[in-house]
């Protein structure tokens, strides 16, 4: 039995009972789609097929297209991998790390957010690929046995390391998310009116009928896969910063890297997901469940998670001239004051300044403000990575072959793809999947909702209703 | 599932905690419960039905260990087995540099071993018809069933313990 406090701010508002849950979740899947839907799918669709067309040229001319040159090889392809990548790092923290320090207030947020890292990561995915260019041959990444003798990929290769990190994180994040769905996909299926959709969602649901037993097992497994997934989530970003830290190219060079981008991971990630509740709680009326309160925790974390990324900026910049080392120091402070000025700069003040303004609970509360700030961060976290990768690289080793990238319309349009494509996913989840855990939120609900009455166990329902205590409530 | 033509008695509660209360209380009439079934998860309540605790978890050790083993094989038999390679001038086979590998597969084992075993033991599957006394316990409605086979106790005298536990319906369903 746990007993919340009543000094406690309720994690759901308006009084719900257990079929308002099912009734206000399941509506929006079971409903047409509404004209607001159709348009933003509409839009989504144009972008990504405006996208693929600029990927299929990528792919048919050869990456010549991008704006790449000798000296700067990877640009935006890289810079937009890991910005998806790490934004892609939320949902499964909000689900694993969350569920393990029993912050229930993730119930509300964790499907769509899981959802948000599967398409972020696909997103990623797909930049791998494109920067590939000869995507054809991706299964060359996998240790296959091949035709062209016994040669195996290089297990002490950090880009290896990353293909299993990214795959079993994508799968694993698939899996999670899946199992979270089948008691709710069940709740469809037998409320579900015509017989297509009573078996598509019926063979999704498995045949689950929550039995106390099934229940058990369901909570036993959502525990395991927590626990796998707090060290995985973690281990991708550090493997993704491995990339770079691995290497010796000054800038790239350094042992912050892992803790620095696991926590911008973080960072970006909740500011997608505020982003995209912000949107859905006003679409699909969902203010009770996602609350001012679930906004400011999230908030919260952003302040967190953006204070590390400040205080990494300044020990990275810190040591380089501690170091000593020239080709470091001189790194840094091109970052700052060379031909990049303006992307060093954007950084700072998106990542490190901005979300120093969500000391004020006003703004912490406030939608617009979060909405606003969010888009900020993740502008400021793209420029965060095409600072690594772009500035440290323009300027080597030999002045002679210094160089500056400039981006053409193909860096563009594959970039838009991206965002295509997300669109597209979140929009067809958003219609066909219930976008709250209708069982998990039942779950919270006893404790926090304000109308029902207290936990009173092992009292039955006839004395229940006699006691002052539930005719109180009630009123 | 359950073998065919079984008497259940079907109790319908509203409240989980009613319904928890209930189990306890109907256990200790000397009745066998079947099944509880609920639209989210109650906690202890399969342990007062009676349920043997799940033992899912020793598989989670198991697919874990297996995938370890993988990796280990995988990398010791490519990098310094079938192929050895001297890269950044160190020894063919540097362990430090595989454990993201074996990390890695490990948990993709455990996490696919443990969806598949969490599938199978509930005996769930795309073509499964379930098994719903009332299809409401998907929704807000809490459903006891009890197999009348099981109990020496007379159908009537279950029904009146059910009903005074706080169910609001009580019906009889062959399944």
């Amino acid at each position: 039995m746990h007993v919340t406090s009543p000094v406690r701010t309720p994690l759901v508002t308006g009084g719900k009972t257990y079929a308002d849950v099912t009734e206000d979740i399941c509506k929006q899947v079971e409903g047409k789609p509404t004209k607001e839907w159709k348009i933003a799918f509409a839009i989504s669709v144009v972008v990504l097929l405006y996208g693929t067309c600029c990927l299929f040229w990528t792919w048919w001319e050869g990456l010549g297209v991008w704006g790449l040159n000798k000296t700067v090889g990877w640009a935006w392809d890289i810079t937009n991998f890991v910005w998806w990548v790490g934004i892609g790092h939320a949902g499964t923290l909000i689900s694993a790390i969350l569920l393990l320090f029993r912050q229930k207030w993730r119930t509300s947020i964790n499907r769509a957010a899981e959802a948000m890292t599967i398409f972020a990561v696909i997103c990623a995915a797909s930049f791998i690929l494109m920067h590939m260019g000869r995507p054809w041959m991706a299964h060359w990444a996998l240790p296959l046995p091949n035709t062209f003798g016994s040669l195996w990929v290089n297990f002490n290769s950090p880009l290896v390391w990353d293909v299993f990190a990214i795959s079993t994180y994508f799968s694993v994040s698939c899996l999670f998310w899946y199992v979270g769905l089948v008691p709710d996909l069940a709740t469809i299926r037998d409320r579900a009116q015509n017989k297509v959709s009573k078996y598509i969602y019926g063979t999704l649901a498995m045949g689950w009928n929550g039995s106390a037993k099934t229940w058990a097992r369901y909570e036993y497994i959502s525990l395991i896969l927590a626990g796998l997934s707090t060290p995985l989530v973690l281990s991708v970003h550090t493997i993704v910063s491995m990339d770079f830290a691995t290497s010796v190219i000054p800038g790239w060079h350094t042992t912050i890297f892992p803790p620095y981008f696991v926590a911008g991971a973080i960072f970006s990630g909740f500011a997608m997901v505020q982003n995209l509740m912000l949107i859905a709680r006003v679409v699909y009326k969902l203010e009770d469940y996602i609350t001012f309160e679930h906004i400011e925790m999230m908030n919260k974390i952003i302040t967190l998670t953006g204070s590390i990324v400040g205080v990494a900026y300044l020990t990275e910049f810190f040591i380089a001239w501690y170091s000593g080392v020239e080709y470091e120091s001189y790194a840094f402070i091109n970052r700052a004051t060379g031909p990049y000025w303006w992307a060093y700069w954007a950084m700072m003040t998106c990542n490190v300044i901005s979300p120093q303004l969500f000391w004020s609970r006003s703004l912490r509360r406030s939608v617009k403000w979060t909405f606003f700030i969010s888009v900020i961060v993740n502008i400021g976290m793209w420029f965060e990575r095409f600072v690594i990768i772009v500035t440290s690289l323009h300027r080597d080793y030999i002045p002679s072959s210094w160089a500056m990238f400039s981006p053409t319309m193909f860096d563009i349009g594959d970039y838009i793809f991206s965002f295509g494509l997300f669109g597209t996913l979140f929009l067809l989840f958003s219609k066909y999947l219930p976008v709250i855990n209708m069982a998990e939120v039942k779950g919270v609900l006893r404790t926090t909702s304000e109308q029902l009455p207290k936990k009173i166990a092992g009292v039955s329902k006839a004395d229940r209703l006699a006691s002052p205590a539930y005719k109180k409530d009630a009123e | 599932m359950t073998d065919a033509n079984k008497k259940f008695l079907v109790g319908v509660y509203d409240d989980d905690d009613v319904a928890l209360a209930a189990v306890n209380k109907i256990k200790s009439a000397g009745v066998k419960i079947y099944e509880v079934y609920s639209p989210f998860a109650i906690h202890g309540m399969d342990i007062a039905i009676g349920h043997p605790r799940t033992r899912i978890g020793i598989a989670a050790f198991c697919f874990g260990l297996t995938g370890f083993l993988c990796a280990i094989t995988l990398t010791t038999w490519t990098m310094g087995i079938d192929w050895p390679m001297v890269i950044g001038g160190k020894d063919p086979l540097s362990y430090p540099n595989y454990i993201p590998i074996m990390f890695e597969l490990t948990v993709l084992f455990t996490a696919f071993g443990m969806t598949i075993t969490f599938f199978l033991s509930n005996g769930l599957g795309p073509t499964v018809e379930p098994l719903l006394f009332d299809p409401r316990c998907t929704d807000n409605k809490f459903v006891m069933a009890i197999d009348l086979s099981k109990n020496k106790m007379s159908e009537a005298e279950i029904a009146s313990l059910v009903k005074a536990s706080g169910a609001e319906e009580v019906s009889v369903k062959q399944v």
